[in-house]
Parts: C-alpha cells; structure tokens; sequence
C-alpha cells in the first residue's frame, strides 16, 4: 500500500493567516513572491535614478536626499562612496531579488505546477519556507543599505570586500550583512530549486510527456538546476568572505596597506574570489534569462497562432545554453592575469553559446514568419524581449573575445551589454509574463491601452539609455565611477551621459503607467473569462483565478503537444491539450 | 495554413474541450485513493518525490563542498611559495570521530532494514543507538577543537588551520541538521512501519552522505597538506 495523504490537505485552508501569510499554496506563494519582486524593482529602480542623477550632475544637491541621506553628501554634492553604495544595491537587489525572484519564484511557481496539471508543487511546505527565507534575506539587505552600504559593486571582490572596516565607509556592518543575505538568499534559492526541479520530474499528469511541457516549464526546469548546482558555490564563497572579515583568516586576503596600516591577513587569493564568484555569476544570469525564454516563445506561439518553430530544438537550446553556461565564467576575468591559453577556452565556449541563442532567435522569428499576429499587450513584450536579447547578445559576441574585452572589461560597453540582457530583456520577459497571466491569476483583465503606451514609451527609452553606454563604453569610459568631468578624453561625451539620465528618469516615470494599470486593473478591472488568449496550455482550462486545488480535484489527461494552433482540419485555431477529440498533431 | 480566425476578445470560450480524468472524483495527481497500486498518473509515488528531493539536496551540498575543496587546492597551491601553509598533526580524537560516524551509518541501515522488514522493535533500537552515535561524533568534533586550541591553533593561525576549522564546522553544522531528521525520526518512532517509512528512508540517504562527506573531507586534510 502507498503512502496517500501524507502530503497536502484535502480542504481549502481557512482562516487569513493560512490563506494568504503562510500559505503552503503555490499560487499564493507565486504571489507573494511577485509581490517581493515588484517591491525589490521600485527600490532598484530609484536607486539607478539616483545614480543617474549623480553621472549626469556630479555637483548637484538635492535638498530631499539630503535630509534622508545626511552622510551621503557633503559640501561638493553627492559623495563618490555614496554613489558606490547605491550601484552596489542596486546591481544586488535586481540581480537577485528581481531577476532570480519574479521569473521563477513568481511564475514558476504559480504555473509550473498547473501548466503540468499538478495540483501543487511536490513540496508545499518547503516552498513556503523558501518565500519567507527569501523575504528575511531582503529585510537584510535593505538594512545592509541603511547602515551604510557595501561599496564594492555587486560583485564584492576581494579584497576590497576582505579586508574589513579601514576599506571604506559602510564596509563595516554594511558588507556583513550585505553577505549575510545573499546567504540567506542562497538557501531559500536551493530550497525552491529542488521542489522545481522534483515537480518537474515526478508530478506531470497522465499524457504530460517531457516533450510535451510548454516550453516555460522547460524553462524553469533548466534554471533549477543551474541554480542547485551554482548558488552552493556562491555560499561557500560568502562563507570565506565572513570569515576572512570576522574571523581573522586569509583565504581571499593578501598582505594589504589599507590607508597605511597593514591589514591582519596575509597569503589570500583575490583571483580566488573570483573564480567562485563567477563560476555562480555566469549561471545565475542564464538563470535571469532562460525563464524569459521560455515564456517568449509560448507567447509569440499563442499571438502568432502557430507552433512554436522547432519544438525540440527550443528545448534542447535551453538545456544546452545551461550546460554551456558552467564553463565559460572565465570570460569575466580576462584581465585577471589569466593564462592566455585558459582565456582563449574561456572565449572559445562563450561564443559556443551563441549557436543554440542563435538557434532559439531564428527559431521565434521562424514561429512568427507567416502567423496571424495579434498585437496584443503580452506579444508586444514578447517581441521587444526578441528585440533586445538580439540587441544585448550582440554585445555579448564583443565582449566573449579576450582581444576586444581587454579594452572593453570594466567599461559602459558591458554595462550596455548586461543591461540590455538582465536589465531589460528579462524584465520585458516578465511584464510580458504578467500581461499574459495576470488575467489567470486575477480574473480581471488589465487594460490593453495603457499597457500599449507602457510598451511604447518603456521600449523607446531603454534602448535610449542603453545603446548609447556602447558607445562610451568603445570611447573607454569606465564603469563604478562617480563622475567624468574630470577626464579630458570623455569630455565631448558628458552631454550623452545627460542624454542618459534623462532617458533613465523618463522611462522610470513610464512605469507609473504599469503601476497604475496593475492597481486600477485588480480594483475595477473587466473580469476575465477561462482562455482570454485563447491558449492552448493547461492554464487556460481551469477557472481564473483558479481554486484552490487547481483542477478542482479532478486529473487532467493531456492528449495533445503544448504549441497546436492553425492544426489543418481542425475547428479553431487552436486546440487545447487536453482535448481528446481531435487527434493529436504530435 | 489558410486558417481565419477572429482576433481573441474576452467573451470568447475556449475553442476546443478539455477532459479530465474520467470517474476519478476526488482523485490527486499521483496520490491515488488509499489502497491502490504504486501510485500516480505516470507510476511515480510521494515516496518517490521525498526521495528525490533529498538526493538533490545531496547535489546541492556535494557542490558546496567542491567549491570549498576548489578553494583549498587553490589556497594550497599559492601556498607553496612561500611555504606559509601551515600543516600541523590533526587531534588523534578525530579516529574516533570517525569510527563513530561510521559505526551510526552502520547501525542506520541495521534500523533502515528491520523497518523494511517490519521489525520495528529492532528498529527503534538500532535508531536510537544511531543517533546517540551521531551526538558521540558532534562531542569528538567539538573535543578536536578544543584540543586545538589549547595547543594555540586558531581559525586564524594559518591557512590549514583556516580549512580545518572551515570544512569541519561546515560538516558539523549539515551534521546537526542530520542529527535533527534522526531526533524527529525518533520521537516519531512508533508510527513507522514497512509501508510507511519514507521519513527513515530519506534521513537515511542524508545520514549516509554525511558519513561520506567526512570520511572524504578527513581524507583531505590528512593527505593533502
């Protein structure tokens, strides 16, 4: 006999605490942890503002962040440590809490277990727990903000990271906890992982082959297994961090004069940092952008009315873009010093990984050749997370060339590139997201003209703020750097920087348009039927939003692949996939 | 592929029909109704899940750990230079943690197989014999340490004794949360039966590895240095 109701109850949960705090239920926990996201962006996002602000007008004062950040500033303007804070948070907050919280823990988890026909993950009350270690490491990052933050960028290299207090203001507590939440990160991201990744394998239903999973699942399927096996380097190399700053120990630590006073540590490997660093780092941006992937080509597919262009290639292209993705983190040190034989294997792989991009590129164009497209709100993102991922990979094929990146390393060339990838494309990846699914998840629909503006005005500008930093980047402007007023060879180029934050605080401003849609929307929106995008997976076959146990605890038998739209001789354009009448196209 | 369509508006119903599993009321995707067959829509069990789980968690430890053991082949790589390593004799004590650790994976299994076997007095015994030498390797670790600090060996005296200090408490620290699953197994003891003991059998994978783990990490700071 089998174990039976050992895993989730029967009933629907009662009571507010268990409904919507501690809710072992997928959906609510995709909610909340979206709700996190959206929080973390608006933070992120005013912080890249106020950076903005400080490239554009070095010498400004600004009454307000004056009064909120006294130690910030001083007579001359905005304090050059204050502006590395603000771009270290603000490089952590979106890499982590946007970029590795919405796609995954947002959607992932509110439709991987429904688009398989699942009736939950396979662990609810582990998924639970890594919300709110998720939400805890958040809480102390923000802290770490506001006792004075790190300084050391993102990327918290040693040994600025090491050495401790004498490396700067904020490098004190700020740094501590500033590690101590990407822990804590690391384990609610290991925890959510392994349910993703034990969903996927064990729970599809009946005629849910692998090959037969929308594309999104493939997805997410793909980054939990990046992030299993990359975050646990990412934590033991914290892990050394604290105990070279707390502990007295010397694994990243060289002899160091800091301000003249010799530093307590001696024998330690800063290149050491980085190889743990980036052997998680290169990972975890494929973990930013494959769930984006994902998603694109099961939109595109549904507004073009056809079948995604290459099924099994597409999902092969994402199981070889995340197996690639392990060996090239090199390609972030190659002026380390490196062996230039390791670099030219480094670069050689980076540009590997241009074949299966390339191959999902061709192949969304290839879904779109000859569709009948609706130029809805979801598509649109769709098509400008194509327009950019093609824009920022482009980048990419410069920078994967040890020759060409000896120059660019460290420029706004690269701060071009990864924005134009993370920084937006994966962002339009997940307004795409929420376009799609909100009227699933909410039972309203969001309205389709303020959501055309959004795109309008949030497409223009991004690419106004971030084609330009290539050509700084070419003209060597360097990046982490306060101001460049003083360089004589970047002068003619200060205007563009202006050009910039204009552009940067103009399409911030754009997103007020998304806010108000999404709240106005959930207050007063139309009510959404079943399949208002007339989609064929196996979220559009249950109510929106859907009850508690999704298919209202019935087993959903799936008969057909996840992309048939325009099957010849069948009666619509699109046929669901659990339809049992019409034969199966694959 | 000539096929017209009308573009997509709110009112308009889903094109073809969905089907659901027929006559199967209340059923749960790989739950089944109590009494049936090994389970689910494709075979697989919520034993199988735990199982999984648990072995991916193993991966996600093992990864942790190689790049801790990166770390240490590096460090002692640019350690050779200067000759600034820093070997120093490991506490004889640490044999005994290891024939502990090594004695409760044996005695585990002896408690995995009578369960298996529904001999759940056997059980219980040999489980709790596990766990009392499971809290035996935690006090021999924490007796190492001691040991060496009052030889004047600290986390900080040298890179060796960095990584001593490091991969030991990083052992002991996933040791202790093994040493938690055996307590909650334990206090739950009597309800655990042949057909119903998915809770000792994934302990046990974690228990094993942990025993691998040291047995691997001992190795490493007895040979390389």
């Amino acid at each position: 006999m089998s174990e039976t109701h050992a895993v989730h109850h029967h009933e629907p949960p009662s009571g507010f605490i268990r409904k919507y705090i501690f809710s072992i239920d997928h959906k609510v926990i995709g909610i909340q942890y979206w709700c996190l996201a959206l929080a973390a962006v608006i933070f992120g996002m005013l912080l890249s503002v106020l950076m903005r602000l400080r490239l554009a007008w070095p010498a400004a004062h600004w009454s307000l962040l004056e009064t909120i950040f006294p130690n910030g500033f001083d007579t001359a303007g905005m304090k050059p440590e204050f502006y590395l804070s603000l771009l270290t948070m603000h490089g952590t907050i979106m890499v982590f809490f946007v970029l590795t919280t919405a796609p995954m823990g947002g959607f992932g988890n509110y439709f991987l277990p429904i688009q398989i026909g699942a009736d939950d993950m396979a662990f609810p009350t582990l998924n639970m727990l890594s919300f709110w270690t998720t939400l805890v490491g958040f809480i102390v990052m923000v802290a770490a903000f506001f006792v004075g933050g790190p300084i050391g960028g993102w990327t918290g290299y040693a040994p600025l990271s090491s050495a401790g207090v004498a490396t700067g203001p904020g490098q004190g507590l700020g740094v501590d906890l500033w590690v101590t939440s990407i822990a804590i990160f690391c384990i609610g991201s290991l925890l959510g992982a392994l349910n993703f990744i034990t969903t996927t394998l064990n729970m599809r239903t009946r005629g849910m082959s692998l090959m037969r999973m929308p594309l999104t699942c493939w997805s997410w399927f793909t980054t939990a297994i990046l992030a299993l096996l990359s975050f646990p380097v990412l934590l033991g190399a914290g892990l050394l961090l604290l105990l070279d700053r707390n502990a007295g120990t010397s694994f990243f630590t060289p002899s160091i004069w800091v301000t003249g006073n010799l530093q307590p540590h001696e024998g330690g490997s800063p290149i050491l940092w980085q190889h743990l660093f980036w052997f998680f780092g290169h990972p975890e941006v494929y973990i930013a952008i494959l769930p984006g992937m994902g998603l694109t080509s099961q939109v595109l597919s549904t507004f073009a009315r056809k079948p995604v262009f290459g099924y099994r290639a597409m999902a092969y292209a994402i199981l070889a873009i995340g197996l690639l993705g392990f060996f090239v983190w090199g390609h972030h040190m190659f002026i380390s010093g490196m062996n230039p034989m390791t670099g030219l294997v480094f670069s050689l792989i980076t540009l590997t990984i241009g074949v299966p991009s390339a191959i999902k590129t061709f192949n969304w164009l290839g879904t779109l050749w000859g569709g009948k497209i609706r130029f809805q709100m979801p598509m649109l993102f769709a098509l400008g997370f194509v327009s950019l991922f093609v824009s920022g990979g482009l980048g990419g094929i410069f920078l994967g060339q040890t020759s060409i990146d000896l120059f660019l390393h460290d420029t706004y060339f690269v701060v071009g590139h990864f924005h134009l990838i993370m920084g937006v494309a994966a962002i339009f990846g997940m307004f795409a997201g929420t376009y799609y699914w909100f009227p699933k998840m909410f039972g309203k629909m969001m309205n389709e003209g303020l959501g055309k503006i959004h795109f309008i005005l949030t497409f223009i500008g991004v690419y106004c703020i971030f084609l330009p930093m290539h050509l700084l980047g070419m003209a060597g402007q360097p990046r982490r750097y306060a101001e460049f007023t003083q360089f004589p060879y970047l002068q003619h180029l200060l205007s563009l920087n202006v050009f910039i934050s204009i552009a940067a605080i103009v399409t911030v401003t754009a997103q007020l348009i998304f806010f108000v849609n999404l709240i106005y929307s959930l207050m007063r929106g139309p009510k959404a039927v079943e399949n208002p995008w007339e989609s064929t997976t196996l979220e559009w076959t249950i109510p929106s939003p859907p009850p508690f146990d999704n298919f209202g605890g019935h087993m959903p038998v799936v008969h057909h692949g996840p992309y048939e739209y325009s099957v010849p001789g069948a009666p619509t354009d699109f046929t669901m996939q659990t339809d049992p009448e019409i034969a199966p196209a694959t | 592929m000539a096929t017209v369509t009308t573009p997509a508006k709110p009112g308009v119903k889903s094109g073809s029909k969905v089907q659901s599993g027929g006559g199967n009321g209340n059923k749960r995707n790989g739950r089944g109704p109590g009494g049936d067959g090994p389970g689910g829509p494709n075979g697989r069990t919520p034993q199988d899940a735990y199982k999984l789980g648990m072995w991916l968690a193993v991966g996600g430890i093992t990864m942790l750990f190689a790049a801790l053991t990166s770390a240490y082949v590096v460090r002692y790589g640019e350690a050779q230079q200067d000759r600034t390593w820093g070997t120093f004799g490991l506490p004889h004590i640490l044999w005994l943690s290891t024939g502990l650790l090594l004695a409760s994976s044996i005695t585990f299994e002896f408690a995995r197989r009578a369960l298996k076997a529904d001999n759940t007095k056997s059980f219980s015994q040999w489980l709790l014999l596990t766990t009392a030498l499971g809290l035996g390797f935690l006090a021999s670790q924490l007796a190492a340490w001691q040991q060496l600090v009052t030889e004047k060996v600290f986390v900080n005296s040298n890179p060796y004794s960095s990584f001593f200090y490091m991969l030991t408490g990083t052992h002991g620290i996933h040791l202790i949360c093994g040493i938690l699953g055996l307590l909650y197994v334990a206090v739950r003891r009597k309800r655990y039966t042949a057909n119903r003991r998915t809770a000792v059998e994934v302990t046990a994978i974690y228990w094993h590895f942990m025993d691998g783990l040291w047995i691997y990490l001992f190795l490493l700071l007895s040979f390389w240095r």
